[in-house]
């Protein structure tokens, strides 16, 4: 019973208790900030629960520790390439010559306490950064999340991805040790190609000949504060354009494009995003802490001179390396100035393509469909199978890219001949993603068959029936309305027709070339697929299932078919016969 | 035991009263002749005719036999090398050397299992002492590089410092020399068209300085104008003493640089992380309701 409620008819009034102490400081600050109403309605913000969307958290937690990590590196490493003698605890090592940047580097790695394990959780943070974020860019794509209104939040993510790469690559440049500076001579080789200019952008981005002395600097100033900046502001819009949109959902009973069935921000996904982010820091420090990633006192300090077998860059360059590796060595020479064609179009065209095509995908789809609506119920991946076959065929070339970059490994492991893999590849990466294509789409197709065969004749029980003529039939029951109405929430597809060249006027069809190159690009991608049943169809589908069940009511089938009476705990006639 | 003390003591004092004795003098050197001779009879060879000219021919020919049933096939009947229709079937050994042998043979290389781009490393066919019959055949039919000693290859006479100061420097030759091949921690590399440079973690010291100097197939020959003895002795410093090193950064993934990484990134990392999404995802915010009386 508080103070504040009269205990008595006495003549004391009844007081107001004095608030405590943390009550008075949040009203004190939220007189001045007046944060409880912004706070109120986005508090109770509704999330829809499914595990594939908390994969862009995996990245954005990662992003956290890389700041928290990175912050504390910062500490002690020296940006220079100001030769000192190393006279640190590492013996293979002391008393050479280096740069400022490989010297505090090792004594991160060997003299600061927990400087081990903050450059290896750093490090590994970076390569689970990039890989979530291609894992939530694939969730989005299969699911068609990127559709309106979220076309430009697809393009940040892909920026994103982008700044990412470009982020790691400045960081496993910066400890100036033999892999980096190999890392450093490919991409001033990749910039040296751009034909014509090549030359002044390499001598200006060092400074003069590389490697110089400028390059280190100017990389550590682009990694700890231009990229980030950048990284945290595209963060920031891409999450204020999930709200602002509001997140997007699976179909389903109550489920539409106007509502979000889910759970509110506050209690629920606090706790679930926070527990997660303490759950990836668990994993990042597990791996820090007990798996060895780049060992730079091993690869020794850069020297130009030397370069060592099993040079490759982290993972998310590895589409590079690979298309340098199977790319033929063409050159061609005009005017006394060689195109390193060979170079050009693997380090500099090829990556801008991909990024394009992937980038460009959802205005592509826009364009074929026609569809202006805007979507927040997302797509079974098997609903848009030329969709999905696109992202499998792209998944294998990048796979099958990483995969020649890593070429002189995969020969050791495996004992393979280090010519043959190369030639594979060249092969390889026009053809299988091709074939992938193919087959995804047709499982894909195949899935929807499946969905349709559920939706007209039930589901599989597994139950084998007997006629009485002998033969056999597996037994189908329909499945609930709420499954139903799951599988049929998706809209058909509309396939444009090739218009006639000319009506029966004489006019041309309107939109020319280009709307005949969109009906035939929409015959390509949507003609093949399956349609949901029509109503009528479902409903021959429920009348016939009726009319079955009806037979096997007459046939005196109905109560013995379900199998029940063998389990065992059931008497069966004729049962004692089997002990005979 | 004290009786026996007693009894040492008493012949001691016995012979010692009798040392100053008119033949003791005669006795001595009598004494010294025999012990002389039946040392001389216990350490020197078996048979004192035998010179060590005379062994070696011995161990030539012994190395000759087992030359012509194992390797002449391939190498001819005196080490000429044969040539086949299409292309050598076996080099030319002469001159190769006996640290040749040793090394091919010592590693189990030699004799090959069957032609193909590189001799495959297998269980040794020979034992130690047939090695060194082979070695000693083959030395004979031309000169070249001999088995090297051990203080060739390991840096015993240096100081602390100067060993310390031998691995740094062996250090930064392995990563100019031998790194491009080998891996920067020696774990191996690919060569072209099915060729290997093999691991260097579980070779001995001797059979790195072996291949140092005969340059086994791929690998080049490293001189001793090229690369010193000390220089070579250096290198296995170095690599010896990157195996004493703990691994600091934890667990290795095949020392193979950032492929593996990489692998382990997607299937370590990302691979439990997602699993954890679908955990958190799996449990949903369900309260138990508790039925309350009005």
């Amino acid at each position: 019973m508080s103070e504040s409620v009269a205990k008595t008819n006495g003549p004391n009034a009844a007081v107001t208790k004095k608030p405590t102490r943390g009550a008075s400081a949040v009203t004190w600050a939220d007189d001045r900030l007046g944060l409880a109403t912004a706070a109120k309605k986005n508090l109770r913000k509704i999330f829809p629960d499914h595990w594939s969307f908390m994969l862009g958290e995996i990245a954005l937690w990662s992003f956290v520790i890389l700041l928290i990590t990175g912050v504390f590196l910062t500490f002690w490493f020296k940006p220079s390439m100001g030769e000192v003698e190393y006279m640190g605890s590492y013996a293979q090592l002391r008393g050479l010559h280096m740069s400022e940047a490989y010297a505090s580097t090792l004594d991160i790695s060997f003299d600061v306490r927990g400087g081990l394990l903050m450059r290896q959780m750093h490090h590994w943070s970076a390569m689970l950064f990039i890989a979530a974020m291609l894992v939530h860019m694939m969730r989005v794509f299969l699911t068609g999340a990127f559709r309106k209104p979220r076309e430009l939040n697809w393009i940040i993510g892909g920026l994103l991805i982008l700044l990412g790469i470009i982020e790691g690559f400045a960081g496993y440049s910066l400890p100036d040790d033999l892999l980096s500076g190999t890392g450093l001579r490919i991409a001033d080789g990749l910039v040296k190609a751009t034909p014509v200019l090549g030359t002044y952008m390499s001598f200006f981005m060092f400074g003069g000949e590389f490697p110089g002395d400028d390059i280190i600097p100017r990389l550590y100033m682009a990694h700890i504060l231009l990229i980030p900046g950048l990284i945290l502001a595209l963060i920031a819009a891409h999450m204020l354009l999930l709200v602002y949109h509001k997140h997007t959902q699976w179909p389903g009973p109550g489920r539409t494009e106007e509502n979000v069935v889910g759970f509110p921000m506050l209690p629920v996904y606090a706790a679930k995003a926070g527990g997660f982010f303490f759950i990836t820091f668990g994993v990042t420090a597990l791996m820090g802490g007990l798996m060895s990633i780049n060992p730079v006192w091993k690869y020794g300090p850069y020297n130009p001179s030397q370069v060592t077998a099993g040079s490759q860059p982290d993972w998310y360059m590895g589409i590079a390396e690979g298309l340098l590796r199977i790319m033929p060595g063409w050159e061609t020479s005009i005017f006394g100035v060689t195109l390193s064609w060979n170079v050009f179009i693997p380090g500099q065209l090829m990556p801008i393509i991909l990024l394009a095509m992937v980038l460009a995908w959802p205005f592509l789809e826009a364009w074929v469909t026609g569809d202006k609506r805007e979507h927040h119920l997302l797509q079974r991946p098997r609903n848009a199978p030329t969709r999905t076959a696109f992202l499998a065929a792209m998944i294998t070339l990048y796979g099958l890219l990483w995969a020649a970059g890593g070429n002189d490994i995969l020969a050791v492991i495996f004992h393979l001949n280090l010519n043959h893999i190369t030639y594979f590849m060249r092969g390889a990466v026009f053809v299988v993603p091709i074939l992938v294509f193919m087959l995804t789409r047709r499982w894909c197709i195949s899935l929807q068959r499946q969905d349709n065969e559920t939706l007209l004749h039930g589901y599989e029980t597994g139950i084998i029936m007997r006629s009485a003529e002998g033969g056999y039939t597996e037994r189908h029951l329909p499945i609930s309305p709420e499954a139903a109405y799951t599988l049929t929430a998706r809209d058909r597809d509309t396939v444009h027709e090739v218009e006639a060249g000319v009506d029966e006027n004489g006019v041309p069809a309107s939109g020319g070339r280009i709307a005949a190159v969109r009906a035939r690009l929409s015959q390509a991608m949507y003609g093949h697929n399956v349609q949901k049943p029509t109503a009528q169809e479902l409903d021959e589908g429920h009348h016939h299932a009726e009319d079955e069940h009806a037979h096997e009511i007459e046939a005196g089938l109905d109560h013995s078919a379900d199998g029940h009476q063998f389990d065992g705990r059931h008497p069966v006639e004729g049962e004692e016969l089997r002990s005979h | 035991m004290r009786l026996l003390n007693r009894s040492v003591n008493g012949l001691a004092g016995r012979i010692s009263r009798r040392r100053r004795g008119p033949v003791a003098g005669l006795l001595v050197l009598l004494l010294g002749l025999v012990l002389t001779g039946t040392m001389y009879a216990a350490f020197s060879p078996a048979n004192a005719s035998r010179t060590t000219a005379q062994a070696d021919e011995q161990l030539i020919q012994e190395g000759r036999e087992l030359f012509l049933v194992g390797c002449s096939f391939c190498h001819g009947q005196n080490g000429e090398g044969v040539r086949s229709d299409n292309g050598q079937l076996g080099p030319s050994l002469v001159g190769v050397g006996a640290a040749s042998v040793d090394f091919q043979v010592g590693t189990g290389r030699m004799p090959m299992q069957q032609p193909g781009q590189q001799a495959a490393v297998k269980k040794k066919a020979y034992t130690d002492e047939e090695t060194e019959a082979l070695a000693a055949y083959v030395a004979s039919l031309g000169p070249g590089p001999a088995i090297p000693e051990e203080s060739e290859y390991t840096l015993d006479g240096l100081s602390e410092d100067e060993r310390r100061e031998a691995v740094v420097n062996g250090g930064q030759l392995f990563l100019t020399n031998c790194s491009a091949c080998h891996n920067f921690e020696g774990s191996g590399g690919a060569m072209p068209q099915g060729k290997v440079a093999l691991p260097l973690r579980d070779s001995t010291e001797k059979h790195i300085y072996e291949a140092m100097i005969t340059g086994p197939q791929q690998m080049p020959v490293f001189a001793d104008s090229v690369l010193g003895p000390e220089d070579k002795a250096s290198i296995i410093a170095f690599l010896e003493s990157t195996k004493e090193n703990p691994d600091y950064g934890g667990f290795e993934m095949g020392g193979l640089g950032p492929v593996s990484e990489g692998m382990f990134a997607w299937l370590v990392g990302i691979g439990s992380l997602v699993g954890f999404a679908y955990w958190i995802a799996a449990h949903s915010a369900r309260s138990k309701r508790q039925e309350t009386s009005a």
